[in-house]
C-alpha cells in the first residue's frame, strides 16, 4: 500500500514538474562531423546561436523558453532518421533535416506523426504544393525556383535572347544534384538555349574529365548542383582552364565561404543564386555579441558569424521562432504542439518591417506562407565573390522563378505523388 | 592533327596524371601491406590527419583547441603566426613517425600472429579513431593548404600544343595542371628514393626480409616490432604526400578520406605488394577511366569514373588475381 502510494506521489511530483518545464523543443539535426562538416558546422552555429539569443534576450518566445535538441547526422540517411526517432517523442515543434535524404525519408513519417519539416530551399520541390504535402514547408524557395532565376539572370546578362547558347549544369550524381534537370530542360525549350548535363559522382574530389569536356565544349555559362567538397573542387578546377568565373553560376548550396577560398583569387567573379542577405551588417548581430557571443553561449567560436551558411541557419531559425509566434496567436496558446506549429507555418508572414523589427531589414525577401502553397514567394538573388575583399556580395534585387514554368511542373510532380501514395488532396 | 586525336591525347596524359595521384594514395598501402600483411584501412584518413596537422602547424593552431576551451571555458585557438612550410613538414613528419610508434605500441604488439581479417579489423577501428582525433586536434572546418606547389593549367603547353594541330581548325592548345604535373615528379622521386632505400640501406633490406619472410626474418635476429614502426612511419609519410597534393585541391577536409576510395582499384590491378605495381596500376585506371568517360561517357549519362575504375580492376583480378606485380599465388596441395 506504501509503496503504491509512494509512486502514485512519485507520478504526481513528475507530471507537476512536467508543466513547471514546459518548453518549446527544437531539434536540430546537425553534422559536424564526416565529410560535409565544414557546411554543417556553419548552419549548426547559426541555428544554435538564434534560439540562445531569443532565451538570453527575450526569455524564449511568447514567454516560454525554447529547448535545443541537437542530435548528429554526418549527413548520414539513416543517422538522420534515428535522430528523428530518438527526438519526436520529446515534443519536437519542427524539423529542419539539412538534407535531402533525409528530407524524403522524414515527408512520410513526419505527416503521419503530424509534426511539420521545413527543408528550407532544398528536399522534395513539389512539396510546395500544400494541398498534397500537409506538413512539408520548402519556403523561401525551391530548387526549381532557383534554377529559373539563375536561367533569368542568365537571360539579362544576355539581353533577353538565349536562342543558340549551351548552358551546362555539373551537378552532383544523386537525387539532390538531379533536382533542376527537368526545370532547365523545359526552360531550354521555351528559350532555346542547349543544355548539356554533367554529373559528377559523390564525394566530387576528382573531376577532371568534367571540366576537360566544359573546355572543349566551351558552354557559354555553367551551372553547378554541388554540394560540400564537390563545390571546392569544381571552382577550383574552373579557374584551372580559366572559365569565366562571371558565367559560372552555383546554386544556394553551391554558395559559401568555404568554396571559394580554397581557390584563393581564382574564384574571383564566381557567382550564385541567395535566398538571404550577405555579411553581418545588421542590428541583430549586435543582439548576438552582446546576449550570445561574449557571454560565452555561442555554438561556435564566434569566427563563423555573417558567413553565408551561418546567415542560412539563423534565417531558418528565425523563420522557425516567427512560426512559432504566429501558431501562439493563432491557438492562443503559448507551449504550443506540433500541430499549432503546422498551423503557424502555415500563416507565415513576414513584411518587411516585420524583417527590420526583428533586426534584420531587407536580409530576405517578404515571405508569405499559404495552405496551398508551402514554397513561399520563391525569390532569389545572385551574389558575386570578390576575392580581394574575401566577401560576397549580392549584385541583384531578390527576383521571382518563371511561375508559368515552375507552378506547372510542380503541379505535375505532386500529382504523381499523391496518385502513388492515395493521397486526396487538401481543399485550400 | 585534328582537334579530336589532340583532345584524345590530352584525355590520356590527364588520365596518367591523374592516375599518380591515386598511386600517390595506393603506395602507402602497398608499404604496410608487404611488410606486415596489413591492409591498412586507415591509410585515407592518415593522409587526412597528416595535411589536418601539417596546415595546424602552418597556422599556429593550438591541437584540442576546441576541447580545452569547452573545459576550461577559455578562449585559446592560436599560439602564434604559425611557422614556415619546411619547419611545418618536417614536423609533421615527426607527428606521423609518433604515430606509428604509438599504433606499434597500442594495437599491432597486441596482435601478433593474429588472422589478416583481425588486423584488418583493427585498422578499421583505427580509421575511426584517428577522424575523431583530428576533429579533436584541429576541428573539422576546411583548411586551405598552400605548400608554394603552383596550380592551374600550363601557358606554356597550351602554346606549344596549340600549333600541333591541322591548318584549317580552331583549337586551343592541350591542357595540363601544373599541381599534377608537379606530382608526377614528386611521385617519380618517392618512388626512387624508396626503391634506393630498400635496395642499398640496412633496414631496406631487412624490410624486404620481413616481407618475404616474417618467422625466418625472426629468426636471423631482425625485429618484427621495430620494421613495423618503421614501415608505419615510412607510410605515414607517404600520406603526407598524398594529403599535400589532394589537399593543395580541395582544400583539407573530411571528406579527404575518401580519396582511400581511389586506391583500392589500383591496388587491385597493380598487386597489393609491389611498388611499381602501385605506380603502374594507378597509370592504367587514371588513363582507362578518363578515356571511359570521354567516350562512353556521354552516352550513358556521365559519372562512369567511380565504378569504371573497379570494372577494370574486376576484369584484371579474372585473370591475375595478384595484380599485376603482385606475387604469384601458388598453392601445393
Amino acid at each position: 500500500m506504501k509503496f503504491t502510494k509512494l509512486l502514485a506521489s512519485l507520478a504526481l511530483s513528475m507530471s507537476v514538474a512536467g508543466a513547471a518545464y514546459s518548453d518549446l523543443v527544437i531539434p536540430s539535426l546537425d553534422y559536424r562531423t564526416g565529410p560535409y562538416a565544414p557546411n554543417g558546422i556553419h548552419f549548426a552555429d547559426g541555428y544554435a546561436d538564434y534560439f540562445t539569443l531569443l532565451n538570453e534576450r527575450d526569455g524564449g518566445i511568447g514567454g516560454v523558453p525554447i529547448r535545443f535538441l541537437p542530435c548528429e547526422t554526418a549527413y548520414n540517411t539513416e543517422k538522420g532518421v534515428e535522430c528523428y526517432e530518438s527526438t519526436k517523442g520529446e515534443g519536437s515543434l519542427v524539423y529542419q533535416p539539412l538534407s535531402t535524404g533525409i528530407t524524403y525519408q522524414l515527408i512520410p513519417k513526419a505527416t503521419a506523426d503530424g509534426i511539420p519539416i521545413h527543408s528550407m530551399g532544398y528536399g522534395r520541390t513539389s512539396a510546395a504544393n500544400g494541398k498534397i504535402f500537409s506538413n512539408v514547408f520548402n519556403y523561401p524557395g525551391t530548387y526549381w525556383d532557383a534554377a529559373s532565376i539563375i536561367v533569368k539572370h542568365i537571360l539579362d546578362q544576355e539581353g533577353g535572347d538565349l536562342n543558340g547558347k549551351t548552358i551546362a549544369l555539373v551537378y552532383h550524381n544523386s537525387a539532390y544534384g538531379k533536382e533542376p534537370i527537368r526545370t532547365l530542360e523545359k526552360l531550354s525549350e521555351k528559350h532555346g538555349y542547349n543544355l548539356t548535363l554533367i554529373a559528377v559522382d559523390h564525394p566530387g574530389q576528382e573531376q577532371k574529365s568534367q571540366w576537360l569536356q566544359i573546355r572543349r565544349e566551351r558552354p557559354d555559362y555553367v551551372m553547378m548542383w554541388g554540394w560540400g567538397v564537390m563545390n571546392q573542387v569544381a571552382i577550383q578546377e574552373a579557374a584551372n582552364i580559366r572559365y569565366p568565373m562571371e558565367n559560372f553560376i552555383g546554386v544556394w548550396w553551391s554558395a559559401s565561404e568555404n568554396d571559394v577560398i580554397p581557390v584563393g583569387q581564382g574564384a574571383h567573379g564566381y557567382k550564385a543564386i541567395a535566398m538571404h542577405g550577405v555579411g553581418d551588417d545588421y542590428p541583430l548581430y549586435d543582439d548576438i555579441r552582446k546576449y550570445v557571443l561574449d557571454p560565452g553561449k555561442a555554438a561556435g567560436d564566434g569566427s563563423n558569424l555573417g558567413k553565408i551558411l551561418y546567415n542560412r541557419g539563423l534565417y531558418a531559425a528565425m523563420l522557425a521562432a516567427e512560426a512559432i509566434r504566429t501558431a501562439q496567436e493563432i491557438s492562443g496558446v503559448a507551449d504550443i504542439t506540433p500541430a499549432h506549429m503546422r498551423d503557424g507555418m502555415e500563416a507565415l508572414s513576414i513584411d518587411e518591417a516585420r524583417l527590420a523589427e526583428l533586426g534584420l531589414p531587407n536580409f530576405g525577401p517578404p515571405i508569405q506562407v499559404t495552405c496551398e502553397n508551402h514554397g513561399g514567394p520563391g525569390l532569389g538573388a545572385i551574389q558575386q565573390w570578390d576575392a580581394n575583399t574575401a566577401t560576397w556580395s549580392l549584385i541583384t534585387d531578390f527576383t521571382g522563378a518563371d511561375r508559368e514554368v515552375v507552378d506547372a511542373l510542380i503541379a505535375e510532380d505532386s500529382a504523381a505523388f499523391a496518385a502513388e501514395n492515395n493521397i486526396t488532396p487538401r481543399s485550400c | 592533327m585534328t582537334p579530336d586525336f589532340l583532345n584524345t591525347i590530352e584525355v590520356i596524359l590527364n588520365g596518367l596524371m591523374a592516375g599518380v595521384m591515386y598511386s600517390l594514395v595506393a603506395l602507402g598501402f602497398v608499404l604496410i601491406f608487404k611488410a606486415s600483411g596489413i591492409f591498412n584501412y586507415a591509410q585515407g584518413v592518415m593522409a587526412l590527419f597528416a595535411a589536418l596537422t601539417l596546415v595546424g602547424f602552418q597556422t599556429g593552431q593550438i591541437p584540442f583547441a576546441h576541447l580545452v576551451n569547452e573545459i576550461f571555458g577559455t578562449q585559446i585557438h592560436h599560439w602564434g603566426p604559425g611557422m614556415n612550410n619546411l619547419i611545418a613538414i618536417l614536423l609533421t613528419i615527426l607527428v606521423m613517425v609518433l604515430f606509428a610508434w604509438l599504433v606499434e605500441k597500442l594495437v599491432l604488439k597486441h596482435l601478433v600472429n593474429q588472422e589478416p581479417i583481425i588486423l584488418f579489423m583493427a585498422t578499421i577501428g583505427l580509421a575511426f579513431f584517428m577522424e575523431g582525433v583530428g576533429d579533436l586536434m584541429w576541428g573539422a572546418d576546411l583548411k586551405t593548404l598552400d605548400v608554394g606547389i603552383p596550380s592551374g593549367g600550363s601557358f606554356w603547353w597550351e602554346d606549344v600544343t596549340r600549333t600541333w594541330v591541322s591548318e584549317g581548325y580552331e583549337y586551343y592548345g592541350m591542357y595540363i595542371d601544373l599541381l599534377d604535373v608537379w606530382a608526377a615528379g614528386i611521385a617519380v622521386l618517392l618512388v626512387t628514393v624508396l626503391t634506393l632505400f630498400s635496395q642499398y640501406t640496412k633496414t631496406g633490406r631487412a624490410l624486404r626480409a620481413v616481407a618475404d619472410d616474417h618467422q625466418a626474418a625472426l629468426t636471423v635476429g631482425i625485429s618484427l616490432r621495430s620494421i613495423w614502426v618503421i614501415v608505419w612511419s615510412i607510410a605515414g609519410i607517404v600520406a603526407l604526400v598524398a594529403g599535400i597534393m589532394w589537399g593543395s585541391k580541395s582544400g583539407v577536409q573530411f571528406s579527404l578520406s575518401l580519396i582511400a576510395l581511389k586506391a583500392l582499384p589500383v591496388l587491385i590491378l597493380g598487386g597489393f605488394t609491389s611498388i611499381p605495381g602501385a605506380i603502374v596500376g594507378g597509370l592504367i585506371i587514371g588513363v582507362g577511366e578518363k578515356l571511359f568517360e570521354f567516350s562512353i561517357g556521354p552516352l550513358v549519362g556521365g559519372a562512369t569514373e567511380n565504378w569504371f575504375a573497379y570494372v577494370l580492376a574486376l576484369f584484371f583480378l579474372m585473370f591475375r588475381p595478384q595484380g599485376l606485380f603482385g606475387e604469384r599465388i601458388i598453392e601445393r596441395v
